[in-house]
């Protein structure tokens, strides 16, 4: 129904500042004044109080204002009422579009990443760690069919405990609603430094526009500079479709090659050559020793201006020969994990997994594949020997995990290798996959050794019971000859 | 309160029962009926019978171009549809012809039109198949939600800032937030022969005052219906449409 409210609009200019009520909401401090709106701290009517502090966020209203403001607002208003989770704020409230728009949401106690950056570069540790939790973040968005389209500084905030938390959805796209902004060609770009080459061609539906935008962030944390500049003209932002910027460590030589490496991938004009998943990126940040390094990673050196104009030509013809149709799959780019027991070199059921490990990997034109052996941690002080110390075992270990996936033939840059002394493989499996985003646990049915035990206590179950992801357990089928006699 | 839109049902009851059993079985209190009752299915009898019945506890019902044809008879439709009609036309008693004659063409209530075809001239039997189509029917309808059929596919058509419309494609049973401060068009799908290769029965649900519409596709026992449809000597490829999705 049409509601009339006679001069909404005016209203809530006079209403949009410290001591105003909207909607019922006492605003209190502004903490922020953008381009498009503002937000200030609010307090929630007593019959109606979420139990945390808030904030109220509205555009300003008016005839000089920008429409962005007002779309921003209802896709934010749409988007954000479906997210959940720790990165990004609770949805409380929002007002019409129409008559009195806002949006109350959670208020997050964190420092701006934008604040962070002012301290860049940072050591190649520091921003593995908070580049690790950016990618968390949006990771965790993605997994809700949600893409942000507008990475930057000013829209993360670093929770005391390291989490990201990412803000202002005004851009966002979610997969299963319309797109209010998918004509809307003046605004649909994000912000000009962050901006991918996929929302510079006017498309908003691929997720790895935001690992584009967090390579520049990655970039900017490790050498103090942006790769492409704050480019204030349309065709300076287009660079991007085919330039390569120059490498990290061309501006600091601290940059490690792996970091490098990260970093350039994420960067990679055609978006079937960057990671395919944040969960990808997080992994990689988190496990610098297990990245596959390529050429680009050690270079010190600007691209020549031969290799530059290469560059432009083939993305020439990319365009031509590809045009919108290359999109991303949108389907989910996993990370499987398997365990492999390299305790039992000899066990009947390797062959089993490994056979499972290669029909599933086949479902997936991209994934990640952790293979992780838990090992009984070494006694102490036990023998002399080289294969007896820990480091020894560990690599022993480490020669028979990799011993194990080399059949399946997979390139190093999909295969990550993990020896982990623990007492319980369950719990250490489990840990393990909560942290690296995996989407599928394999591992074998209990063995021989667990076979006493009642089916409760073994690893398989353990693993099966509490796993927050899908889990395939491997059987080997029994022999005909074990088979009850009178079942022939 | 929740609305379910059901149009093109074409004889189908197998596919309207289920689907009115699943907008039950979510809240729907209200019921519309966009038109296209009889056609191609064999159980014209029985869905006129179950939409009058909805009539009469005060549902929505609409005209559809078929059924104008029982009484018209049918111009432009193709052999099988005009074997069907034919079909129908002697199947029906006079009563039921009567209540798809005294049928409207369009109704709009408060914010919301219904109306089988198109909204500008509902009686021409436009096709809404593009933005600009759609933009042409929200325009004539002059509300902020109009429901259609006619076509088989479901759309979501939705007004940008420059006022054009834009195509969605929804995703069944998402609910999709629908304010009113924006136009929207929405070809709810058809119950009884979907033509996009799923054979499942398509409807939509609204809930105006939560201003949410939700697209459904619900499986059905298709197979029961084709057999109808040969059992009766209708011409089989409208069995294998149904079957198939087609």
């Amino acid at each position: 129904m049409r509601t009339a409210t006679p001069g909404p609009m005016s209203t809530m200019r006079e209403e949009l500042r410290s001591g105003g009520v909207i909607g019922g909401y006492h605003l209190g401090q502004c903490i922020h004044q953008g381009g498009t709106g503002s937000i200030y701290r609010a307090s929630a009517p007593a019959d109606n109080d979420p139990g945390f502090p808030i904030v109220l966020k509205a555009p300003y209203l008016g005839r000089g204002e920008s429409a962005i403001g007002i779309i921003g607002l209802e896709m934010e208003q749409m988007i954000l009422a479906r997210l959940d989770g720790a990165h990004v704020p609770h949805f409380v409230a929002a007002g019409d579009v129409r008559a009195s728009p806002y949006v109350v949401m959670e208020w997050i106690d964190g420092e701006s990443l934008a604040k962070t950056m002012t301290h860049a570069p940072l050591a190649p540790e520091e921003v593995a760690r908070i580049g690790a939790a950016l990618a968390d973040a949006i990771h965790s968005i993605h997994c809700q069919d949600v893409i942000h389209l507008d990475i930057k500084p000013e829209n993360f905030l670093l929770r005391p405990t390291g989490e990201a938390v990412l803000l202002d959805f005004g851009f966002a796209r979610h997969a299963r609603y319309p797109d209010l902004l998918a004509e809307e060609k003046e605004f649909a770009a994000g912000s000009a430094a962050y901006v991918s080459p996929e929302q510079l061609q006017h498309d908003r539906s691929d997720p790895r526009s935001d690992l584009f935008a967090l390579g520049v962030l990655l970039y900017e944390l490790a050498t103090g500079a942006q790769p492409f500049g704050q480019p204030e003209t349309l065709t300076g932002m287009r660079d991007r479709l085919w330039r390569r910027p120059a490498p990290p460590r061309a501006l600091n030589l601290d940059v490690p090659p792996w970091l490098q490496e990260i970093v350039l991938r994420c960067l990679e004009p055609a978006a079937d050559a960057r990671y395919q998943s944040a969960a990808h990126i997080a992994f990689d940040l988190r496990h610098p020793e297990q990245v596959a390094l390529s050429g680009r990673a050690s270079e010190t050196q600007p691209l020549g201006v031969m290799a530059q104009a290469g560059r432009w030509w083939r993305q020439r013809r990319r365009d031509v020969a590809l045009a919108p149709s290359t999109r991303s799959a949108g389907g989910r780019v996993p990370v499987i994990m398997v365990a492999v027991d390299t305790e039992h070199p000899d066990d009947d059921r390797h062959p089993a997994l490994q056979a499972a490990t290669r029909q599933l990997v086949s479902l997936y034109p991209e994934l990640r594949l952790m293979c992780i052996s838990v090992v009984r941690a070494a006694p102490l002080g036990e023998g002399s020997d080289e294969l007896d110390t820990r480091t020894g075992r560990h690599l022993e270990h480490k020669m028979r995990l990799r011993h194990w996936v080399e059949p399946l033939g997979f390139p190093p840059s999909r295969v990550s290798l993990h020896v982990i002394e623990g007492a319980n493989a369950g719990g250490t499996l489990l840990d393990l996959a909560r942290a690296n985003h995996v989407d599928l646990i394999v591992l074998g049915a209990p063995g021989a050794s667990e076979r006493a035990l009642a089916w409760w206590r073994s690893v398989a179950s353990n693993v099966t019971a509490n796993a927050r992801c899908s889990v395939h357990v491997v059987r080997v089928p029994e022999r005909r000859t074990e088979m009850e006699p009178d079942s022939a | 309160m929740l609305t379910a839109l059901l149009s093109d049902i074409h004889g189908n009851l197998e596919a309207l029962n289920a689907c009115l059993g699943h907008a039950s079985g979510r809240g729907a209190k209200r019921f519309a009926f966009l038109g296209d009752f009889v056609g191609y299915g064999a159980d014209a009898r029985a869905v006129v019978d179950t939409v009058a019945r909805y009539a009469a506890e005060g549902a929505v019902v609409l005209k559809g171009n078929h059924d104008e044809a029982i009484e018209q008879g049918g111009g432009y439709f193709n052999e099988a549809s005009r074997a069907s009609l034919e079909w129908a036309r002697e199947t029906l008693t006079g009563d039921q012809k009567a209540f798809l004659t005294a049928l409207p063409l369009i109704i709009r209530e408060g914010d919301v039109c219904y109306v089988h075809a198109s909204a500008v001239a509902p009686h021409r039997w436009d096709y809404i198949d593009s933005p600009a189509a759609a933009k042409r029917c929200a325009d004539a309808a002059g509300t902020s939600y109009a429901f259609c059929g006619h076509v088989h596919d479901q759309v979501l058509y939705f007004e940008n800032a420059k006022g054009r419309m834009s195509e969605f494609r929804p995703f069944p049973g998402t609910a999709i937030p629908v304010r009113s401060h924006r136009r929207w068009v929405a070809i709810v799908g058809s119950v009884g022969q979907p033509r996009d290769r799923n054979p499942a029965a398509a409807y939509a649900l609204f809930d105006l005052g939560g201003q949410r519409l939700t697209f459904f596709r619900v499986p059905y026992d298709a197979t029961a219906a084709a057999d109808k449809i040969r059992r009766c000597g209708l011409p089989g490829s409208l069995a294998y449409r149904v079957e198939m999705g087609i």
